[in-house]
């Protein structure tokens, strides 16, 4: 069906869930408002980026008093949004939500913590272990955490798995200023999120968040790609927006018609040649 | 075109937008800083001036007696130009009667002394002015160690900290510093005749290039060869910035409890802001 998706690009404050959880209230409140169907925050919304050993402060329960808040929210328009989870046996997860009709409909644990150059999550946050499409009122959907999305398999899976729109929240530094128009790291993700739409033929919904932590920028330009790898709309750089953008069920139906490369994808090819890496890897 | 030029308009975007977030989160609108004629604290005062508007930055202008007198009227040139508050406090009448005690002290001793004296001015006009410090090093000066520690590298925040003497130079251009002050020989004013250039026998453009190599494109010892870089350069130049790594760290602590300082109690900065 068609849809208005709002991507809220905030800047949430460093480990302050509940002025954090304000923001997020006012960005649902407002995608009601402009009677958009879906809205999406950033990844680590509710908390800030570089938390460091603040983690263990600023997680919530899956049944916390912010997460039912949202749930409720989300009986007017659906959410997706980033913040960490505490899971029954202590571990702390870089997660995100997908709230619809006032239910929880599907849980993301960020799967790739990056751990190199300036990141540094898996010191302090345990993996999530699968990667799951489900449905949704605008039909199925994947939901991926920043890092996920640099992983091919990750979307992948989620297409095979029978989505057709790939969420990503993200809290995308800035970095690798050169001559170019942009900085190296917008770039980079600008080919990402449209290369997967087009190798997938999925809609691609991304939002990053913006502001700054410790003197590093966050970028946003958050966007929505067409399945045609096409950007159809695009938020402000380095600056706080609230994009809305057209969803067209049409646009979806016959890229699918034009390049049907998920229909012809060869599953059986695929898994049989991974289960021979898999046990060359093993000798 | 060099691998060091950089897009001016989108760096500017983002110092002006570090500078600006980075006083409001801390609950401040005004910001202090050093200012020497030279081009580090000229960009920096620019970037300030256009982040919190000229009558939230205040510079200080702190000559001593053998400081060249076209810095402070190159200094008080681009104050004037902006409308930023500014004040000459001259620091001999307090570093003189220090070496008065101690004559013998050569040159390093009486830099490193003027600079963490105006450190000391400016740190007091930040609590004076409910301010924040703003640094003026650069990645050249700060991976060489060409700074004084707790002099002229201590501030609350440093916009240039992450770009090169190049990038610095490209950067004055475009916020518009005064052709003068761009143009002259970069020099740490600590004597007459004194050039950074010639103390440190290469020029920025060169090591900022090797620099580039060594520390943003990790290229080993035989990747520099191969781009024409001399041995003795990388050699002098790898030693520079492994000697001076204590002056980008805080002071090491002898660990004995399990949540150490900086090693397992890790927050940023920014915590609650």
């Amino acid at each position: 069906m068609d849809f208005t998706v709002a991507l809220a690009q905030i800047k949430p404050k460093l480990g302050c869930v509940a002025d954090n959880l304000a923001i997020v209230e006012a960005a649902v409140e407002r995608g009601i408002r402009e009677k958009a169907g879906l809205v999406l925050l950033p990844e680590l919304a509710l908390t800030g980026y570089f938390l460091k050993d603040l983690v263990p402060e600023v997680a919530l329960s899956l049944d916390s008093p912010e997460i039912k808040k949202l749930v409720e929210l989300s009986r007017h328009i659906s959410i997706a949004f980033g913040f960490v989870e505490v899971s029954p046996d202590y571990r702390f997860f870089n997660s995100a939500l997908y709230l619809e009709e006032g239910e929880i409909r599907h849980l993301h644990r960020k799967v790739y913590l990056p751990t190199y150059g300036l990141f540094d999550e898996q010191r302090y946050l345990a993996h999530g272990e699968r990667f799951r499409a489900f449905d949704t009122r605008f039909g199925r959907m994947g939901l991926l955490i920043c890092e996920d999305m640099w992983h091919l398999s990750a979307p992948y899976i989620l297409a095979m798995d029978g989505a057709t729109t790939l969420l990503c929240l993200s809290s995308s530094p800035g970095r690798g200023i050169t001559a170019d128009e942009s900085l190296g790291s917008t770039a980079a993700w600008q080919k990402l999120t449209s290369t997967t739409a087009m190798f997938l033929n999925c809609r691609v919904l991304y939002c990053n968040r913006v502001g700054y932590e410790d003197g590093v920028s966050f970028w946003g330009g958050s966007e929505s790609v067409a399945p045609c790898g096409d950007v159809a709309a695009r938020g402000m750089v380095l600056e706080e927006d609230f994009v809305l953008a057209g969803i067209e069920e049409g646009a979806l139906r016959r890229e699918r018609i034009f390049s049907p490369m998920m229909r012809d994808e060869n599953l059986f090819i695929t898994m049989k040649e991974l289960r021979r890496i898999e046990r060359e890897r093993d000798c | 075109m060099s691998n060091l030029t950089v897009n001016t308009r989108l760096l500017r975007k983002i110092l002006v937008g570090f500078i600006r977030e980075e006083v409001e989160k801390v609950g401040l609108k005004r910001a202090v800083l050093g200012l020497s004629g030279g081009i580090d604290s000229a960009l920096v005062v620019c970037l300030a001036a256009e982040a919190l508007g000229p009558e939230n930055v205040h510079a200080c202008i702190m000559p001593y007696r053998t400081s060249n007198p076209e810095s402070e009227a190159h200094a008080r040139l681009l104050a004037g130009k902006l409308g930023v508050h500014h004040e000459v406090i001259e620091i001999t009448p307090m570093v003189d009667p220090y070496f008065d005690l101690f004559p013998e002290a050569d040159n390093l001793r009486r830099g490193n002394k003027m600079a963490r004296e105006r450190m000391t001015i400016l740190f007091d006009h930040s609590a004076a002015f409910s301010a924040l410090v703003l640094g003026t090093s650069n990645k050249t000066e700060l991976l060489l160690g060409y700074g004084t520690l707790y002099g002229d590298m201590a501030s609350a925040l440093n916009p240039i900290g992450d770009i090169y003497k190049t990038q610095v130079w490209q950067l004055s251009e475009e916020m518009g510093v005064p052709r003068v002050i761009i143009e002259k020989k970069p020099s740490a004013d600590l004597w007459a005749g004194q050039t950074d250039e010639q103390e440190l026998g290469f020029t920025y453009r060169e090591v900022d290039e090797l620099l580039y190599h060594m520390v943003d494109m990790r290229c080993n010892r035989e990747e520099l060869l191969a781009r024409g870089f001399a041995p003795a350069f990388i050699d002098t130049v790898y030693g520079k910035v492994q000697n001076s790594h204590f002056k980008r760290r805080l002071p090491v602590i002898a660990k004995v409890s399990n949540r150490t300082i900086d090693r397992d109690f890790r927050y940023s900065r920014d915590w609650g802001k």
